[in-house]
């Protein structure tokens, strides 16, 4: 029995979706429910687990190959046994009169043992011309790869080259000014489906929402206490690495709740309140940035909201977002301060109208009652949609969160 | 000119050397009365007189062994069998006599043996043979098939020119069906070069004798399905041109080795060893044969019908062969 893998529908309006990394190679066996290929959909990147136990014996889409869902990406063998003995080459020899009588299944675990089947003069082309010939798909008798196969591929490789060699050559004289470099002192390389992703939404923010930015300076002393008090219980009871995100998800939502206007976003020319509060975190990842969401933060404890940021934050790494955990977000809080920055200005994630920026709480001195004070302070900036928020509310949003934070009551658990 | 059969094509041949060289002579069975069994050296005997044009006994032997001693003695003797199918009691004079002359002692024996070769006119196991082989696996004879009516004219005078023995098979079959122009300025064919009669790209079909004409008609029915035959004529067995055949296959990457000879010991063997040897970095599919079983020609027609490669055979190997 073989089993296909399909591309699967990652959120309700996605059609497509990109191959990314295939972990797993033709040949080698898969348990079911382990991960076999990473995806990058325009909303997520998520790792795909088999749909079945075998061996994979066929991938018919490559890594960077976009395709529609539900193709057929892969094939599992469920009968296969990695590491198959030496097969009986010989069976298959060139009688091509004959070929047609062995059965499919037969010629079909021959490849998947086998690997790529060609022929002397595609082979010898493939290592002069330095081609992976896994990469072709084969048109000859029993998938062989032909000479017609790899001529044409040399062909669209050469185009690709000859379409891209200018944009190269551009590349490299805009970056160098006028004094012409040597182009190979650049190189190239395509955005990943994500990179393209955050650059659209860069600049279409940009130019969609009206960006003002106001700054908050927070006495974090007393949380820090709480947070330092905590930790130890907090990993030991609960299993969780105590971090400030839940504090600020939590003074957020109850600003939000106080300030619906900044919880909205604009449709044409209404205003769009939302009575869910979603509030998305920032996480930086090696490969780029994703925003998971917390839904409904305002219904959630303070247990809850650490649970579900440690556990948002660490799928994100893992890939194994859904596309339900980026989606719907009302609002967006990004944290440059665990890497120093000390306030941010940063750009609104759309469709949202407002994105808080928590900057690195450090202790410095603070006169209070005309005393100088230690304290552990932190500036929080908020970018807010001035065609919807005006400077007063987002202020008095601040404010409002800034008299949360510092006087902070509530238990932790 | 008026178009000439092959059969006219080797009588002018013949004509004209015996014009242009006193030394050249024909003998064989009925080669001067009768005008010879297929009334191929008919006129010759009036024209050059029966010093030139020897009707001798029934003895293929005989026949061998005197042109071989002429030869030795300066003349350019051209030795007919009536078919080659008789050729073999002539063997040990061919193969250890002629063969061997110029390499035990210096001397070349400058005689053409023509034999009348090869099957499709009904003529049963004892008058189709193709007995090529025998010949070629001899070192020291060269060995000719012309296919076309210019290839023939051409080549029996190379033949009658060449300092060794050369056995020149003539296919019956072609005598009068085909026909052609031929210059009308004297012209040679070499000996040991193979010749395109048809470029292509897709796969190589390398043949000779009335082969050829399946050859070039499979590539005509081929080309309205999108495969496009190369069609390479040896002409000449031995010495065979490799060049061209590796040149072939090393475009095209796929080949077809067809000829009327049985399969087992036939010349596509030698051509799958040397292209196998030589190209097989330029393969892209298996290397085919296309020939004749190993059994003796059948007399009975329905079954030389199927004895005979046929020009379906082509097609259909080819169209294997290029989805492979």
């Amino acid at each position: 029995m073989a089993a296909n893998v399909i591309m699967p529908q990652m959120g309700e309006s996605i059609f497509e979706g990109t191959i990314t990394r295939w972990l797993k190679k033709v040949g080698d066996s898969v348990k079911r429910d382990e991960p076999l290929f990473e995806i990058s959909t325009d909303k997520v990147d998520s790792e795909i687990p088999a749909p079945a136990s075998g061996v994979l014996s066929e991938i018919r889409v490559k890594e960077g190959e976009t395709v529609q869902i539900n193709t057929v990406v892969a094939v599992i063998d469920e009968q296969g046994r990695a590491q198959a003995p030496p097969p009986t080459e010989k069976a298959e020899g060139p009688h091509i009169a004959k070929s047609e009588a062995p059965s499919r299944a037969k010629t079909d675990k021959v490849e998947a043992t086998q690997g790529v089947r060609s022929s002397p003069l595609v082979r010898r082309i493939a290592k002069v011309e330095n081609v992976n010939l896994s990469e072709l798909e084969g048109t000859g008798l029993g998938g062989r790869i032909t000479k017609k196969d790899i001529l044409g591929y040399l062909e669209e490789r050469e185009r690709v080259a000859e379409v891209t060699r200018p944009i190269v050559q551009q590349a490299a004289e805009e970056m160098a000014g006028t004094d012409g470099i040597e182009t190979d002192r650049i190189e190239v390389v395509p955005m990943s489906v994500m990179r393209k992703s955050i650059a659209e939404h860069m600049v279409a923010s940009r130019r969609t929402a009206a960006h003002v930015t106001t700054v908050f300076e927070v006495d974090m002393t007393r949380i820090v206490n709480l947070k330092n008090q905590y930790t130890q219980e907090f990993l030991s009871k609960e299993g969780i690495k105590l971090s400030y995100m839940p504090f600020f998800i939590k003074t957020v939502s109850a600003g939000l709740k106080e300030f619906p206007v900044v919880n909205a976003s604009i449709q044409d020319t209404n205003i769009v309140y939302k009575k869910d509060i979603n509030i998305g975190v920032a996480v930086a990842l090696d490969w780029g940035l994703i925003v998971p969401v917390i839904k409904n933060a305002d219904e959630k404890s303070f247990l809850g909201l650490a649970r579900a940021s440690v556990d948002l934050a660490e799928r994100a790494r893992k890939k194994r977002l859904t596309p339900e955990d980026v989606q719907n977000g009302t609002f967006t809080i990004t944290n440059p301060g665990v890497f120093g920055s000390l306030l941010g200005a940063p750009i609104i994630n759309q469709p949202q109208v407002a994105i808080l920026c928590i900057g690195a709480i450090t202790k410095r001195p603070v006169v209070i009652n005309d005393a100088i004070a230690i304290r552990s302070m932190v500036y929080l900036t908020l970018t807010f949609d001035h065609r919807l928020i005006d400077g007063a509310v987002a202020d008095q949003f601040m404010a409002s969160i800034k008299v949360k934070l510092e006087s902070w009551e509530e238990k932790l658990f | 000119m008026a178009p000439i059969t092959y059969l006219e094509a080797i009588r002018q041949g013949i004509w004209e050397e015996m014009e242009r060289d006193p030394n050249v002579f024909i003998l064989g069975e009925d080669v001067g009365v009768y005008g010879g069994a297929f009334k191929l050296t008919e006129g010759l005997l009036d024209r050059f007189g029966e010093d030139r044009v020897i009707d001798t006994p029934i003895s293929e032997s005989a026949i061998v062994g005197a042109a071989i001693g002429a030869a030795l003695m300066g003349m350019r003797p051209i030795a007919e069998m009536q078919f080659a199918d008789f050729i073999s009691c002539c063997f040990d004079q061919i193969t250890n006599f002629a063969a061997k002359c110029r390499y035990r002692w210096g001397a070349g024996v400058p005689m053409v043996i023509r034999a009348p070769s090869g099957g499709g006119i009904h003529g049963g196991p004892f008058h189709s043979q193709n007995p090529e082989m025998y010949y070629v696996h001899t070192p020291g004879l060269k060995v000719v098939a012309p296919s076309t009516a210019y290839d023939a004219k051409g080549l029996i005078k190379s033949a009658i020119r060449d300092e060794d023995p050369v056995i020149y098979f003539e296919h019956k079959y072609l005598y009068r069906r085909i026909k052609e122009e031929l210059p009308e300025e004297e012209y040679l064919v070499p000996i040991g070069k193979a010749d395109f009669k048809r470029r292509g790209n897709d796969i190589s079909v390398i043949t000779y004798g009335a082969m050829l004409h399946n050859a070039l008609e499979a590539a005509t029915l081929l080309a309205e399905d999108g495969i496009d035959l190369e069609v390479l004529d040896l002409r000449t067995l031995v010495p065979l041109d490799k060049e061209k055949v590796l040149e072939s296959v090393k475009k095209t990457s796929k080949v077809i080795l067809l000829h009327e000879d049985v399969r087992t010991g036939g010349i596509a063997g030698e051509l799958a060893a040397i292209i196998a040897e030589e190209a097989f970095e330029y393969l892209d599919g298996p290397i085919m044969r296309i020939t004749a079983p190993d059994t003796p020609v059948p007399y009975s027609p329905v079954l030389e019908e199927f004895f005979l490669p046929k020009t379906s055979d082509i097609v259909r190997v080819a169209k294997q062969l290029a989805a492979y």
